[in-house]
């Protein structure tokens, strides 16, 4: 009877091969580190059209899996991480030098090494694709930890694109994942001091605790998006995007709009615009049904993450016609104490009527003041004045314009980084304050020759450290008196010389109630 | 352990205690071995082991050490590995050595898991406490099913040191005891199929045992094909192939078993060493059905007190899951190559002395041109913070094994100070034949 075997207070399950695949990580990471350009762009390619093929079929898993969302949606996101990625980034160089012969410099790019990337719920398959996507481009290893409501369908991604990146070349281990996530195993990994950047994409509790993890990491703040509608606004147009921005996918990208702000000359027609682009409006009453639906006890219930508008309506006894997409619930002021006001993942539509664009900025204001720092806002506008007022009052970090934020602040429609990472920045307490991108996996290592004219920098233009590798990275351990077996050196190869930290004096102690919320989030 | 708070000194390891480094050293000559003791010393080599984690050996002067000998691949994982620990001291809230002659809860378990690892067409499993054992296990169950006497092996070839292993193995180990028997155990030379035929041939052969890759002899590789031409040479006449992976087993040569890298699925199989996970005694014998005949007729043929001790196959089984990890593997071929490639450049630098390098995975033996040559370079890698052993059957090879889970930062500080060993170890055979 296994009960009679009394447990130690040892490590928990799951922990050793945690750190097995942190190990076999860094092997993958150091010989991913010396490949050329041209290799890396076939592996990068190979993977993207890899995940493009499996779009459809992964979006309606996550549907399934998950129990939320919409699955269209989720296709376009998949396709967006993964060949859309591809597409803009194929000509970028994350791997070879440049010479920067005016500054006498030359910068060659360092991969971090051992990328943990923590996934969420909400956009499952598609972050699983954008972080392996942006850690190919920069040959980094990657292993990516799942939400545990989305782990089945987020390993299955995952393994595709493994299995195209190193049919294409990429070393074995470039891309391992956590198939049974749990707390103890996540803290495990995070901690681990062989992982070089953690990429934690989740609730506030997770961010918080890769950042407290005493590893380099880079950690999204949530979205209380503003979205404001101005009288110089194509009324029409704008309730178009805003409706299909906030039904997209259910709400649950985290720059779906949040709190809609219209004044009060337009405020008529721009809800006509709203009805016929497929919202409700509640009533006063209905508001309040919502209200104690969505936030029993002042707390968002996780049980409507990403639910239509027609459950939603449903289980709040509220009728709506069968194609509604977004309910939309006035509210008076936007404060703390009315949880319409704060981030909603699921179709509801909050919204303040005001005088004049000063006051809609003061109430955008508070809008963040309740969460949402560094994240996004929108607007609705054609006025350049208002605009720049608004975008430069408001303590985030993009704003999109005349176009859906859930798509727009993700770079999707607009020029930002496509991205399913939102960095918050210093308002919201972030280390990388834009979208994330390539450019935040790699360092440089810089040659800085002296600058006076008496020191000369020699031609560095051909001169390219790294190299196609020779054969499948780890090569098959063959007896050496065999035929293909490797032969005496002669060349001198370089070392790749990577230095470690010293050890850190103690182990940061994770919170672990707050890590219980890695559930909820 | 060491306290320098203990009253009785810096040496107090709790059950017992020691004043010095030296104390310990003419103690051992005294009690233990006064041979083995003056000869480590007189090789440079003066280790007294006290602490000891990941692969890393601390001596009792606070030398610190990368254990490249690992007890023939006892240290596979490390020392102390902490799953095995944490496998070994749980299972001691329960369980102990056992009762040898009941079925018991962990024998079946790791004989489950034994044979669903190993090659195939093995199905029993049989149990000793050490790799000795399992030969005599191996040789005695070969007899039994043949009805016949005689074991051949290879000259210079190393099975252990109890009674029928000891007779087999090279004569440098049986003739002082007056145990060699060549009438019994035949041998012959190693890649040379003629001779190996010869032997056979008189069809009164019970078996043909095997290292996979002989290890006291220096790991001297088996030529193409020879080791499958052995296996049909078996069949042809009549005799069992035993396949001794005491050294080679578990992972090291990047596939869990080395023989089926050979393309042979051996009659009986034998592994020790490191499937004890270097923390618990343990030594199996994997026989396939057609061996296994005296398991039925006589279970009790052979009996073995501590042989497949309860708490000697949970550290078994562990080992047996670490080993066979995805993981495990893709990190034994990085390194392996890692290894290798190090290897080679260092060769390049010094071609005339270090004149041959023998690899299969992480097996690996190193040939230096003196006949003492490995012995040198022993000693300059202790002198350097490496602990690697010559070969005591060809000293001129040095045994280079480094562990299955080394890290890369560890191997490349490993290759370092090898490089700079041999090159030291060079330059002091160059100055002792300009001397003469």
């Amino acid at each position: 009877m296994s009960e009679t075997l009394v447990e130690m207070p040892l490590e928990p399950v799951g922990v050793p091969r945690g750190r097995a695949m942190v190990e076999r990580a860094s092997w993958a990471a150091r010989s991913f580190a010396q490949f050329d350009i041209e290799s890396v762009r076939l592996i990068a390619e190979a993977a993207a059209l890899a995940g493009e093929a499996h779009a459809r079929e992964f979006a309606e898993q996550a549907v399934a899996e998950t129990g939320f969302g919409v699955a269209e949606h989720k296709v376009l996101k998949n396709v967006a991480c993964s060949i859309g990625i591809w597409n803009a980034y194929e000509s970028h160089d994350y791997a070879s030098p440049t010479v920067l012969e005016d500054q006498k410099i030359v910068e060659i790019p360092r991969p971090a090494g051992v990328v943990l990337a923590l996934t969420p719920s909400t956009n499952p398959v598609a972050t699983v694709y954008f972080k392996i996507m942006l850690s190919l481009l920069t040959r980094n290893a990657i292993i990516i930890s799942p939400h545990p409501y989305a782990k089945d369908v987020c390993s299955r991604a995952a393994y595709v694109m493994r299995d195209a990146a190193v049919a294409a070349g990429a070393p074995d281990g470039v891309i391992q994942v956590v198939e049974e996530p749990s707390i103890p195993l996540i803290s495990a990994l995070m901690t681990n001091e062989r992982v070089d950047v953690i990429i934690a994409t989740g609730g506030t509790p997770m961010v918080r605790s890769a950042y407290r993890s005493g590893n380099p990491a880079i950690g999204v703040g949530p979205g209380n998006v503003p979205v404001f509608i101005d009288k110089s606004a194509d009324l029409a147009a704008a309730a178009k995007r805003l409706i299909d921005s906030k039904s997209f996918d259910n709400s649950i990208l985290c720059t779906n709009e949040s709190v809609l702000i219209v004044e009060t000359g337009t405020a008529g027609q721009l809800l006509a615009e709203l009805r016929k682009s497929g919202s409700y409006i509640l009533e006063p009453a209905e508001v309040g049904e919502v209200r104690d639906l969505l936030f029993p006890g002042g707390h968002f219930d996780t049980a409507w993450v990403g639910k239509s508008a027609v459950k939603i309506a449903e289980a709040a006894g509220v009728k709506v016609a069968k194609g509604t997409k977004v309910l939309i619930a006035p509210i008076d002021l936007a404060v703390p104490e009315e949880p319409l006001a704060h981030e909603k993942l699921c179709p509801v539509l909050a919204m303040v009527t005001v005088a004049s664009a000063e006051r809609a900025i003061e109430v955008a204001r508070a809008v963040l003041r309740i969460t949402g720092r560094g994240h996004s806002a929108a607007i609705h506008s054609q006025d350049a004045a208002i605009t720049m007022r608004y975008a430069s009052s408001l303590p985030v970090l993009r704003v999109s314009v005349n176009v859906g934020n859930s798509l727009g602040s993700a770079g999707i429609e607009t020029a930002l980084a496509p991205t399913m990472t939102i960095g918050t920045g210093f308002f919201g307490g972030s280390s990388v304050g834009e979208n994330l991108q390539p450019k935040h996996l790699i360092n440089k290592t810089r040659i800085a020759y002296n600058l006076s004219d008496s020191v000369h920098m020699p031609d560095f233009a051909q001169l390219n450290p790294w190299s196609a590798p020779a054969s499948s990275i780890p090569p098959y351990p063959l007896a050496s008196n065999l035929e293909g077996a490797p032969v005496l050196v002669t060349r001198s190869v370089p070392a790749d010389i990577s230095t470690r930290d010293d050890l850190r004096d103690e182990i940061r102690r994770l919170v672990i109630e707050e890590l219980q919320q890695i559930i909820k989030g | 352990m060491n306290s320098e708070v203990s009253a009785r000194g810096p040496y107090d390891y709790g059950a017992f205690f020691f004043s010095s480094k030296a104390e310990v050293l003419e103690k051992a000559k005294t009690y233990w071995n006064p041979g083995k003791t003056q000869f480590w010393i007189d090789s440079g080599v003066p280790l007294v082991i006290d602490r000891r984690e990941e692969y890393f050996l601390y001596d009792m002067t606070g030398k610190r050490l990368i254990d490249t000998h690992l007890n023939g691949g006892t240290y596979n994982l490390g020392h102390r590995n902490p799953e095995v620990v944490q496998s070994v001291t749980t299972a001691m809230q329960h369980f102990d050595i056992g009762n040898h002659h009941f079925p018991a809860l962990a024998r079946t378990a790791l004989a489950e898991a034994m044979i669903a690892s190993a090659p195939e067409g093995l199905s029993k499993v049989i149990y000793g406490s050490g790799g000795g054992e399992a030969v005599d296990i191996a040789i005695k169950t070969a007899r039994h099913a043949t009805q016949k006497r005689k074991i051949v092996s290879i000259v210079k070839a190393y099975h252990g040191h109890t009674g029928l292993a000891v007779s087999t193995g090279d004569e440098r180990f049986s003739q002082l005891f007056l145990s060699d028997n060549p009438e019994e155990f035949p041998s012959v030379p190693f890649n040379n199929l003629e001779a190996m035929e010869d032997a056979l041939r008189g069809r009164d052969v019970a078996a043909v045992i095997m290292e996979t890759i002989p290890a006291t002899y220096g790991f001297p590789l088996p030529a193409p094909g020879y080791l499958l031409a052995v296996k049909k040479l078996c069949e042809e006449y009549g005799a069992l192939y035993i396949a001794d992976e005491v050294q080679t087993g578990l992972m090291r040569t990047g596939e869990l078993w080395a023989i089926t890298k050979e393309g042979i699925n051996p009659d009986i199989m034998v592994s020790g060493k490191g499937i004890s996970g270097g923390l618990y005694p343990i030594a199996v014998v994997v026989v396939a059905e057609q061996a296994a005949g005296w398991l039925t007729e006589d279970g009790f043929g052979h009996i073995s007190t501590f042989g497949g001790a309860e708490l000697g196959c949970i550290a078994a089984l562990k080992t047996l899951e670490i080993c066979s990890r995805d993981e495990t593997r893709s990190m034994v071929h990085y390194l392996s190559d890692f290894i290798g490639e190090g290897l080679r450049r260092i060769q390049a630098d010094y071609p005339d002395w270090f004149v041959g390098i023998r690899q299969n995975g992480l097996v690996i033996g190193l040939e230096f041109n003196d006949p003492q040559g490995a012995k040198y370079v022993m000693r300059h890698l202790y002198e350097n913070g490496v602990w690697a052993i010559f070969s005591s059957l060809d000293p001129q090879v040095l045994q280079f094994k480094p562990g299955l889970l080394l890290k890369p930062e560890v191997a490349e500080e490993l290759l370092d100070r090898t490089s700079v060993a041999i090159g030291r170890a060079r330059d002091e055979v160059e100055s002792l034949r300009g001397a003469r």
